[in-house]
């Protein structure tokens, strides 16, 4: 989707160069207050409409969510939750708008094969670049969240981009330009994170204990960030994990297994090479084939003569 | 017979001289035995190939300094969309191969004695050897070493599939298959280095695989009880084919 020349990377997946660095760049931020959320799916008429997708008609579930499922043609969804605290006896509706967390550490671009299909901006955006995507599916598997998916149509990852056209040249994203309630804020990482702590002193003023910021530590922090009433049970929004981080399988075979892997192949080759260097050929002399030739003799000579089957001459 | 140095010794380690080259009046007779059908044959080189082109696509997808690879199938979204059929390709080949020679691939008393003399095994000590059936202990775990692997490739390849197998396990399931896909694959490939470099080590296994036939002599050298078995079941029907294939 993105062109990314207007914006520094600070990672690029599967590739070994180092992106220019000299500019000192300030992190963004979308702040998602889900306690002032209403519900009305402004920010994902509004993604459609700024991405330029049309999502097919799909089932309704018996849920509230429209979808039912992020798809490669829906990159934010309501997520509908009817909690009855047990404390207060209320039904709660919390409401979370699921979507890509643009992680600092993010496991899709960790296990992205593809060489620049998977940027993340000196900013913190992290992008998909559809032109070099080539549809295996590892940053599915790379992803604490679930979130990224594969279209039928091309085979290629789609995702939430943060609308990184719109930040380039100074907007905020479509979803936080629209949210009426203001739910959604955009800005400097720095000022999101300030502005967070305001609303969670408030939400704890008004009865709600746990109030918190969701910013992640086991990714490293998220540019996409939550106020939760909850924040000390973020399961409770529609199964947000409580301490996402990369899985240790994917950190493995990204890590370990594929340093082990290049040298358990290299060792074989070399191996083969230094053995035949030492202990050379292993050569058949001339004596042998005659003493072959006085087994063939001897079979045809000896007392087990005969006992062939006549089914004979073929290999085993 | 009597019992007398048959080798010419290869190693200097045990003392021996030998001559730099063997004075040959004549052309010694050879006599050429039977060990690969045509049909075995193509199996194994299809088989071969289909490795060759699994490994090479594998690869590209493995470690990003190898992604250079997948320019020989068409960039990366034509190596991703072939890997797999290359797969389903390979269990199919590699299915005739096993359910040819998994009998002869049953470890005996034999493959103990040997593996315990391994050392005599690299440093070419072939006197010192048990005499053998048509496989050594080493070829053995080729053929059981591809086939678990193969097996473990071909199922956790299908988790992976995700064109066709998505929304059959959970994330965490792939991922597992993940590990255990490239693991494999892996291991695999370190055994077929090996057992490439065994065909270019022994000298005279080549022609086993292209033309069907080893000289008597590799046979007496390496597999002696195959070639008694083999001379015994030949005098039936004639004499040894001298032709060679």
């Amino acid at each position: 989707m993105a062109d990314y020349s207007s914006l520094d990377i600070r990672q690029r997946s599967a590739s070994t160069e180092q992106p220019p660095t000299i500019r000192s760049h300030q992190e963004v931020a979308k702040l998602i207050d889900v306690s002032k959320c209403i519900g009305c799916k402004a920010c994902q008429a509004a993604c459609e409409e700024w991405n330029d997708l049309r999502d097919d008609v799909g089932v309704n579930t018996g849920v509230y969510d429209n979808p039912h499922d992020l798809t490669p043609k829906t990159w934010t969804l309501m997520r509908f939750t009817e909690y009855e605290n047990p404390e207060s006896q209320n039904l709660e509706w919390l409401i979370r708008k699921d979507g890509c967390m643009h992680c600092t550490d993010p496991g899709c671009l960790k296990a992205c094969p593809s060489p620049g299909a998977i940027v993340q901006y000196a900013n913190g955006i992290v992008d998909f670049i559809e032109e070099n995507c080539i549809g295996c599916g590892y940053c599915i598997k790379g992803c604490p969240f679930n979130i990224p998916r594969i279209s039928e149509v091309d085979r290629k990852a789609y995702k939430c981009t943060l609308c990184s056209d719109r930040v380039a040249v100074g907007q905020a994203p479509a979803c936080a330009k629209t949210c009426p309630t203001g739910a959604i804020m955009f800005g400097t990482k720095e000022a999101m994170i300030e502005q967070a702590h305001e609303r969670v002193e408030d939400l704890k003023s008004r009865g709600f204990d746990h109030a918190g910021l969701y910013d992640p530590a086991g990714v490293g922090g998220t540019h996409v960030m939550y106020v939760l009433h909850h924040a000390d049970q973020p399961q409770l929004y529609n199964g947000l994990p409580k301490d996402p981080r990369i899985s240790p399988l994917i950190a493995f075979w990204k890590g370990g297994a594929k340093v082990f892997g290049l040298a358990t192949m290299g060792f074989a080759a070399l191996a083969g090479f230094f053995h035949y260097v030492t202990a050379g050929p292993n050569e058949v002399a001339a004596e042998e084939e005659e003493e072959a030739i006085e087994v063939e003799k001897a079979a045809k000579n000896g007392p087990t003569n005969g006992t062939g089957t006549g089914a004979a001459a073929r290999p085993h | 017979m009597a019992q007398q140095p048959m080798t010419t010794p290869t190693d200097i380690r045990d003392g021996d001289t030998r001559p730099l080259r063997e004075v040959k009046a004549e052309t010694p007779e050879v006599i050429y035995v039977p060990r690969y059908t045509g049909v075995q044959r193509v199996s194994h080189w299809i088989t071969a190939i289909l490795f060759t082109l699994l490994t090479l696509s594998g690869l590209a997808m493995f470690t990003p300094f190898l992604f250079f690879l997948s320019g020989l199938f068409g960039g990366g979204q034509a190596t991703r969309a072939i890997h797999p059929w290359f797969g389903v390709a390979l269990i199919v080949s590699f299915a005739f191969l096993f359910f040819r020679f998994w009998r002869l691939n049953i470890p005996n008393r034999d493959d103990v004695e040997w593996s315990m003399k391994i050392r005599d095994v690299v440093t070419n000590r072939e006197e010192r050897l048990p005499e053998l059936g048509k496989y050594n202990a080493g070829q053995k775990g080729v053929f059981w070493g591809q086939t678990l692997l193969i097996l473990v490739m071909f199922f956790s390849g299908l988790v992976i599939w995700d064109q066709y197998f998505y929304q059959y396990t959970v994330i965490e399931t792939k991922r597992w298959a993940l590990l255990a896909h490239s693991l494999a694959a892996v291991i695999a490939i370190a055994i077929i280095v090996v057992h490439i470099y065994a065909g270019i080590w022994i000298r005279g296994t080549g022609r086993a695989m292209v033309r069907g036939t080893v000289t008597g002599g590799w046979a007496y050298r390496h597999h002696r009880k195959w070639l008694r078995q083999m001379a015994q079941k030949r005098t039936a029907r004639g004499p040894a084919d001298k032709r060679g294939s």
